[in-house]
């Protein structure tokens, strides 16, 4: 049987752990309110701009002369994963899930004999996917300096995937984050960015209107697709900073309660101890007593 | 026919305005156009500039960067990769946008397509001009 000093310092070290996972998870909750917010005001934009992509798409999309980044170089032979994370742990499963999905896709690509090149974002995927793939690593994006995720962090990420495609460096891009649902649901998804698709969102809005396009249309649709790229990174990073907060907040909330379980554990076990070397002394004093 | 129609301003990180709008002067790509009700169904791109919003409380400008500019019978929508309210407009947010103007510029001298070369050149004159207009 432990000794009760041994105890009392295990309890207050239990105690000690209780209040950072607690204070964690507030933290987190008020981080969360914040990344909510800001992917709530990314949402506007992003729905519009892919609604008038989607019927630009649309209209042009089947001609020959739709631009690169629509219509796919012709081959599918070099696939980038870009694999976006976060920057620290303590979040549950949320990396190892993103990495889970990258990893599986990128196995599948690799079984049909394509070749892969991965993309990360945020420290904590570049690690979880270090041992496997580090050969096939191509860049990495560093965003933990960055405090708010905005718009021109996105560019800058979208730049970098553009130019490698612009040197023909890979001909499908996707996108791996975590969506958003709630506090308790984050979903890892995977989403093709190059060439463009926007069938979800497509037909509909526009509810028929014939548009002026001014100029062309293939030159918005050349002017709009990177940014398009761009759009899609910044929600999905968006996305992925309230998923990172909202699994952070469930982990340490599993985890503050599990502190507390061992606490009412470990001090019944100190009292029963306690009580032990009471009666144990009692005995001694009593037997002596008696032996007199 | 309506007075007014409904104008909406939104960057990627939030949406600036929502309003009933008379009248939207947009920097297009071919150039500055005003949009009122009804106007005929446009999709447009931006170059950066000056947008002035007319509406019954009260004008007002942003300067936009890059986006375009979606007008329907009943509405307009701007969706720009940066808007500014021109009263929050600094000379940093001006340098920038020359620097930036510059370097396409630069950009555009090393290539043998003289329009290109006329358009950076023209981007960049117009920068300047802005600031001078703002007086900044």
């Amino acid at each position: 049987m432990p000794n009760l000093k041994d105890l009392k310092n295990r309890i207050e070290s239990v105690k000690s752990t209780r209040k950072i996972t607690k204070a964690m998870q507030m933290v987190a909750a008020a981080k969360l309110r914040r990344a909510q917010e800001s992917a709530e005001a990314s949402r506007p934009y992003a729905e519009r701009f892919n609604a008038v992509m989607a019927g630009l798409a649309a209209s042009v999309g089947g001609s020959d002369s739709a631009p690169k980044l629509l219509r796919g170089t012709g081959s599918d032979d070099v696939h980038l994963l870009v694999v976006m994370t976060a920057e620290r742990g303590l979040c549950g499963g949320f990396n190892s899930n993103i990495a889970k999905l990258a990893r599986q896709k990128a196995d599948e690509l690799r079984a049909k004999g394509k070749t892969v090149k991965v993309l990360t974002v945020g420290k904590k995927g570049r690690d979880a996917l270090k041992r496997d793939f580090s050969d096939l690593f191509v860049g990495h994006v560093d965003l933990s300096e960055v405090k708010r995720i905005g718009y021109t962090n996105a560019q800058d990420i979208a730049k970098d995937v553009l130019s490698r495609f612009d040197a023909s460096e890979f001909d499908v891009a996707t996108i791996f984050y975590s969506k958003f649902v709630n506090v308790v649901t984050q979903i890892p998804t995977a989403q093709q960015v190059i060439p463009a698709s926007f069938e979800d969102e497509a037909a509909g809005d526009d509810s028929g209107a014939v548009f002026d396009y001014e100029p062309s249309e293939e030159a918005i649709l050349a002017d709009l697709l990177p940014k398009g790229v761009a759009t899609a990174i910044f929600s999905a990073l968006l996305e992925n900073g309230a998923s990172e907060q909202g699994a952070r907040m469930s982990a340490m909330d599993n985890a503050t309660r599990n502190a507390g379980e061992m606490i009412d554990k470990l001090t019944i076990q100190f009292n029963r101890s306690r009580q032990a070397v009471i009666t144990n002394e009692l005995i001694e004093i009593i037997s002596g007593a008696e032996a007199l | 026919m309506a007075n007014t129609m409904q104008f909406d301003l939104v960057s990627p990180e939030r949406s600036l305005a929502s309003l009933e709008a008379t009248a939207v002067q947009l920097p297009g790509a071919d150039g500055d156009m005003t949009a009122m009700p009804d106007h005929a169904p446009t999709i447009t791109t931006l170059r950066p500039g000056l947008l002035k919003v007319q509406a019954p409380e009260g004008s007002s400008e942003y300067l936009v960067t890059g986006g375009f500019a979606q007008i329907n019978g009943d509405g307009l929508s701007v969706l720009a990769e940066k808007a500014i309210p021109v009263a929050e407009v600094t000379r940093s947010h001006l340098d920038d946008l020359i620097a930036e103007a510059r370097a396409s510029h630069d950009a555009a001298k090393a290539s043998d397509d003289q329009t290109i070369v006329d358009d950076a050149a023209k981007l960049l004159a117009d920068m300047e001009a802005l600031g001078a207009h703002m007086s900044l």
